[in-house]
């Protein structure tokens, strides 16, 4: 490690606080058999003592092969090619085995991203939590589980000495990264990683874990490198954040500053295209930053970013060998341009505003999908579900995993067959009816589109098969030659060149994959699109482009949209009509103003709440923090669903009877126990009394 | 569990009787063999015809069928040991008693007077074959396993696919000549008798080898497989960052999940085994089960095929449920679900 | 996106960029062990295609003066059998059989097994289960026995060879084609297809098919190499094609009366077929390599 050092001009400023973990010039490869992939290039920053530092990326910008280089363990193919990792001043790199084991688990821990699958099915709680003190504090078997029940109790988990004997199949998502914060918490280390550690849990949830991480992080005075790609969660939780791109540091400053002004136009983009919570649909659309993230192998001369840059000058972007430069006090950017491209930030033009009410072109009624799971078992996906969306309107489904949106939208498409309940359109009850059993012209005027890129498309064949399969078997052209001018035409719709059709699914990105899904699911001209989660598996930059992609097809067409999604913010940029749901039921349906506006559910309450934003100010809402876990569809509660978990029960009587529906306007209906009067007007301050 | 126990009995009872069935179809397609068996090349026509006649093994295949189960389960008596026959076949357990598999007219004896004896010859070759099969492919899947890749894993993985390239005949081929024939430090044939000098221990060595050879590098592959799949699981990453040594985390983590998936695999060899010991047993001459069938099966004794067949069957079944259950000590998840 | 899924992304990255507009099939060429198990496999495949041309004695061709050494010569590079015919050409003329009755058998097998698997993973319900549970039957019944009993008493044939072969192996192959048609049925592109009104059969061939297809090919070398051996073995136990068809195993059972005196006779037949054997399956196992998703 004989690099001379390019040194990092900040470094001077801070020289008298020694860094916890200095990580400088890091270069890390991947060596495949074929090809050596070079994931991070040259890596600098640092973590201080008490600290809290965000590193922010999307997919395979090298935020989570950065953590692992710090553990040392990039697996069989990754080495470390170039630079030093200290940490509390030794070197990590190429450190002697005995040696990291000795730090891992005991100075730097880690928290990592699935929990289900951190924890080993096999062994229980208390056995595998247990290890940490035995391995590394010299506690006998009895000392050790004493340690680990007492740590489950910091970590706020309900019966520890239960919870030990526990497998952590047993437990939910949240109670298992609770589990594996302890585990981390045991060997009281100095350093803790966080790899994305909410990825994947809901947001009620989420929200839980990350008040949790922020108390033990002062209780203990741990020092956190916090990895996500989430803006919101790392604005709330850090001192500091690294914005990284493609395996570089592109900005760095303390957080109220980079959010306040970001410098960088890829941090700008960022932040940019996340829909804001604060705001509604018709305030502004969606930033959308262009094109996608490179490949390591196909990186770009000079800035990383230059292609996708709209302030991008041939001549002087593509000049090798950026560095970074200093902006204002701890606030470096690697840009050349920054002076400049601060004044053009643009402003976002405002959406016109349209709207009148339409005739229904959906209206559900009391749909209720029971699956029978055996004896005397039965998992209630859908309870009498009841909503209607007009021609050309954009009817949204909220709610977590587990609420059965999207079993409700495969009884729209016809992929599940509805128990009970009606579903009209066009005049004809299609509740009942399988794709299999519906007609032509039905199947062609409801098409989907679907959250999984990776599993949209067959990877067997082209990207444009099942376009051309579409528009052959519903005869929306006939002939080879007008079957191709077409598809070429529904490409070019979703912003695509007509070579991608010869594409196969493996050679294309995430975002592409999702535009050739919606271009299938337009190529029969439907009049209902049904989108589950579009966007949801997608890198923030690219998610804007496709949703404003969708949203602009939408209205072109005139097509009435479902659109499933937990993520409110996007929500409230999308929709017209809003339907909360919870475990199967209808919590709450509205227009977008009147959920978003005052008088919310207690459960659209939370999940609002939930909701991190970039903007600081943002960070002074009241928080509404829920407790537990969603309860299992297959055991569901008696009463309103949402008793077990809401901040606003009223007593035994939510527990005991259904709640009625509020009728809050002509469109505005909320399922609730508590008074119409009191609905008006939200209790946040109660948000102390539900944080047992 | 009472619930998945009856299943599973119900499910091997159903088993049997479909395959027991399908053997006597297989066998008895072509009415009147058994007088023929019976009697041997030497009678003459009226003879078979008239013992043809005595049985009534002209009649349907299922009527046949029925009352070859009848004297099974010893609800009839055995047609064959009638004195009226002039067979003079005799049974000491008397003509009709429950498991009563007929009389073997490839022997001349009642088939359980033959069967069970070969059963327990087989049971030893067998169960040694088994018990080194076991640690050997265990570890040779384990170290392979553990770096997918590495030059340990090419070695063993080599070694072990041309193992199971090499069937009990030829493995029996190439041993011979070398122990036998061109360093003579072991017998040829085992006839499990101390007659031939050399002792009984000796004469079981080549025939578990030739077993043992055949059937451990499937094992280990299997097993090898299943430790890569563990070793790629993100709860393996939390225990090396824990802290731990490769040692620790193999044993501690990673064994018990890798042989959650194999070991079934590893039970099914005991019914491979089955398979294997009838080319092992006519190679090295041993009086056992395999040989037993296989001469049977080439003369054509539906008795001695279908108790064979039985109890193969029972055998496979009951490794199978052995199997699940071990499956379900194993693995928490199905445990307590 | 965690660590792992990333570092996985990162070394396929480093894999594909190369192999990505290469051909699938390609990728074996730098497998090491796919290609020794293509050079054994070729090797046979091409002696059997030639050995009509080749300069070989005939097979069944009886060469009694050579019967006084039966061992390598200048005349019999390898020998001759008790009957004093030409080792060299019976092991040539042997592989004839075995590669078209091996791969024939398993291919029905293959055509057998896939359809039911198809069927049992697509409809589910009780046509699964009338099928699993008699795929259940077939497979707790050890698979040589099978064949000893079913050859026994139908003959040795070619026909009956593959008669057998399919009703010992279609019920894994279809276990294994369940197994993946239901990985594949909750796919969404499955879920597209039906919403563009495909019919069961099309979902089946078009959509299912080719992603089970590395898979399958894999199983089907390892067949072929267990079918070998099986019809080895067949022959070994005096249930081999009749004479004088040239059978290794038959070689071997023949030979083996003499294995005291004349070992050679045995272990060239048993190399044979373990070096076939042992090309599939190192073939199946490259393969297996070359395609890992």
């Amino acid at each position: 490690m004989t690099m001379v050092a390019e040194t990092i001009s900040t470094n001077g400023e801070r020289a008298s606080e020694t860094p916890l973990l200095a990580v400088q010039d890091l270069r890390i490869e991947f060596r495949g058999k074929a090809e050596t992939i070079v994931a991070v290039p040259k890596l600098s920053f640092e973590v201080k003592p008490g600290e809290s530092f965000g590193l922010v990326g999307e997919s395979g910008c090298g935020k989570s092969t950065t953590a692992m280089a710090i553990m040392g363990y990039l697996g069989a193919t990754g080495v470390v090619a170039g630079g030093s990792i200290r940490f509390e001043g030794e070197e990590l790199v190429n450190a002697p085995a005995h040696k990291l084991r000795a730090i891992r688990g005991r100075r730097i821990a880690m928290v990592y991203q699935d929990p289900m699958s951190a924890l080993n099915p096999v062994k229980t709680i208390g056995a595998q939590l247990a290890e940490v003190p035995m391995l590394h504090l010299g506690a006998s078997r009895v000392e050790a589980l004493d340690r680990a029940a007492a740590m489950l109790k910091d970590v706020r988990l309900p019966d520890a000495g239960d919870m030990l004997k526990r497998y952590p199949h047993q437990l939910s998502g949240g109670q298992q990264q609770r589990v594996v914060i302890a585990m981390a918490l045991l060997g009281r280390p100095s350093l803790l990683l966080l790899d994305e550690p909410t990825t994947g849990l809901d947001v009620t949830v989420e929200s839980a874990v990350i008040d949790l991480i922020g108390e033990l992080r002062r209780r203990y005075g741990t020092s956190l490198l916090f990895i996500s790609h989430n803006l919101g969660l790392i604005a709330e939780s850090c001192d500091r954040v690294g914005i990284m791109y493609s395996g570089e540091l592109v900005e760095e400053a303390p957080t109220r500053e980079l959010f306040g002004r970001p410098r960088h136009p890829y941090t700008q983009g960022l932040i940019d295209c996340i829909p804001d919570i604060g705001q509604g649909k018709h305030s502004r659309t969606l930033a959308a930053i262009p094109g996608h993230i490179p490949l390591p192998s196909e990186r770009p001369r000079g800035c990383l970013f230059g292609p996708r840059c709209a302030g991008f000058r041939a001549g002087l972007c593509d000049r090798p060998g950026m560095s970074l430069e200093p902006v204002g006090e701890r606030h470096v950017v690697r840009c050349v341009r920054w002076p400049e491209l601060e004044v053009a930030r643009r402003e976002l033009p405002p959406l016109s505003g349209e709207s009148a009410a339409p005739a229904a072109a959906i209206t559900v009624s009391d749909i209720t999908k029971f699956y029978h799971l055996g004896y005397q078992k039965t998992l209630k996906a859908n309870e009498a579900v009841s909503f209607e969306a007009g021609k050309a309107e954009i009817v949204a489904l909220v709610g977590e995993s587990g609420c059965g949106k999207s079993t409700l939208a495969r009884i729209v498409t016809g992929l599940d067959r509805a128990t009970s309940g009606e579903i009209r359109m066009a005049g004809e009850n299609i509740a009942a009816i399988e794709a299999s059993a519906r007609p032509k012209p039905l199947l062609q005027s409801i098409q989907m589109v679907f959250q999984n890129p990776d599993s949209t498309l067959n990877p067997s064949h082209s990207a444009g098969f099942s376009i051309r399969r579409s528009l052959k078997k519903f005869g929306i052209r006939k002939g080879k030659a007008a079957i191709d001018q077409r598809m070429r035409e529904l490409l070019e719709m979703v912003r695509l060149s007509p070579d991608f059709a010869a594409r196969r699914p493996s050679q294309l990105s995430g975002g592409q994959k999702q535009r050739i899904a919606i271009a299938r699911a337009f190529a029969s001209d439907p009049s209902l699109i049904v989108a589950d989660e579009p966007v949801s598996a997608l890198d923030v930059s690219v998610q804007a482009a496709v949703v404003t992609l969708l949203l602009d097809i939408q209205k072109t067409r005139h097509a009435t949209m479902l659109f499933i999604s937990h993520d409110l913010a996007l929500v409230r940029h999308v929709a017209d009509k809003v339907v909360v749901m919870y475990l199967g039921k209808v919590m709450e349906k509205g227009t977008v103003e009147e959920i978003f506006g005052g008088a919310t559910h207690p459960y659209t309450e939370a999940l609002i709440s939930a909701i991190r934003s970039t903007k600081p100010e943002g960070a002074e809402r009241k928080r509404v923090t829920l407790t537990g876990d969603t309860p299992s569809p297959v055991d569901v509660p008696r009463g309103c669903r949402f008793a077990s978990r809401c901040h606003r029960k009223l007593g035994s009587i939510c527990d005991r009877e259904p709640p009625p529906i509020r009728r809050m306007s002509a469109t505005h209906e909320i399922a609730c126990h508590i008074p119409v009067e009191a609905l008006e007007t939200p209790r946040h301050q109660d948000e102390a009394r539900d944080r047992s | 569990m009472a619930i998945f126990v009856a299943k599973r009995l119900a499910m091997m009872m159903l088993t049997m009787v479909a395959a027991s069935f399908l053997v006597f179809a297989v066998c008895e397609f072509t009415p009147g063999s058994v007088a023929r068996k019976s009697l041997g090349p030497f009678a003459t026509q009226e003879q078979v015809d008239f013992l043809t006649k005595k049985l009534k093994a002209d009649d349907p295949l299922l009527v046949r069928y029925g009352r070859w189960a009848g004297v099974l389960l010893g609800i009839i008596p055995d047609p064959l040991q009638d004195p009226s026959t002039g067979l003079n076949f005799k049974d000491p357990r008397g003509a009709q008693y429950f498991g009563n598999f007929g009389y073997s007219t490839l022997n001349k004896l009642p088939v359980n007077d033959v069967i069970w004896s070969r059963l327990g010859n087989t049971a030893i070759l067998a169960g040694l074959a088994f018990l080194l099969i076991v640690p050997l492919s265990i570890v040779f899947g384990i170290l392979s396993g553990l770096k997918e890749g590495g030059v340990l894993d090419r070695l063993l993985s080599v070694i072990c696919i041309t193992f199971t390239s090499i069937p009990e005949f030829a493995s029996g081929v190439f041993l011979v000549t070398l122990f036998v024939i061109l360093w003579p430090v072991l017998p040829g044939t085992s006839p499990l008798d101390s007659e031939g000098g050399w002792s009984v221990p000796s004469q079981l060595v080549l025939p578990v080898a030739v077993l043992v050879i055949y059937d451990f590098g499937y094992v280990a592959r299997m097993i090898r497989v299943s430790m890569i799949g563990v070793m790629e699981k993100p709860y393996i990453r939390t225990a090396v960052l824990k802290g731990m040594s490769t040692r620790q985390v193999v044993i501690g983590h990673a064994l018990r999940n890798a042989m959650i998936a194999p070991f079934t695999v590893l039970l099914l060899q005991i019914n491979f085994l089955i398979s294997g010991v009838v080319v092992t047993e006519l190679v090295f001459a041993y009086p056992g089960f395999g040989r037993l069938l296989l001469d049977a099966s080439l003369f054509g004794d539906i008795a001695t095929i279908e108790a064979a067949t039985l109890i193969t069957v029972a055998i496979a079944v009951t490794t199978q449920f052995v199997g699940d259950l071990g499956y379900m000590l194993l693995d928490p998840r199905i445990r307590l679900r | 996106m965690s660590a792992l899924v990333e570092q996985r992304a990162m070394e396929a990255t480093a894999v594909k960029a190369t192999g990505r507009a290469r051909l699938k099939w390609a990728r074996i060429l730098r497998s090491p062990t796919a290609m020794v198990g293509l050079f054994l496999v070729g090797f046979w495949v091409v002696a059997a295609i030639l050995a009509p041309v080749l300069p070989l004695y005939s097979p069944t061709e009886q060469d009694v003066m050579a019967l006084a050494d039966p061992t390598p010569s200048a005349a019999h590079w390898l020998g001759v059998d008790i009957l004093g015919r030409d080792e060299l050409s019976r092991l040539i003329f042997g592989a004839r059989t075995v590669l078209v009755v091996a791969p024939l058998s398993v291919a029905v097998a293959m055509i057998v097994g896939i359809t039911l698997g198809m069927i049992a993973g697509c409809y589910g319900g009780w046509i699964d289960a009338v099928i699993s549970r008699l795929s259940d039957i077939i497979l707790a019944f050890p698979v040589l026995v099978l064949y000893v009993i079913l050859i026994a008493n139908i003959g040795p044939s070619i026909i009956n060879i593959v008669i057998a072969t399919t009703i010992a192996s279609a019920p894994g192959i279809g276990r294994i084609t369940r197994g993946l048609v239901l990985g594949l049925k909750e796919q969404e592109y499955i879920a597209a297809a039906r919403l563009r009104a495909e019919s069961t059969l099309y979902i089946m061939l078009v959509e299912l098919l080719p992603n089970c297809r590395g898979m399958l090919i894999v199983d089907a070398c390892l067949r072929i190499g267990y079918t070998i051996i099986t019809i080895g073995i067949l022959g070994f136990l005096g249930l081999g094609l009749p004479p004088p068809n040239p059978d290794w195993g038959g070689m071997v059972k023949e030979s083996t009366t003499v294995l005291n005196v004349w070992p050679l006779m045995s272990v060239l037949p048993s190399i044979a077929i373990v070096s076939l054997v042992l090309g599939f399956n190192l073939l199946a196992d490259g393969l297996r390599e070359a395609w890992k998703p």
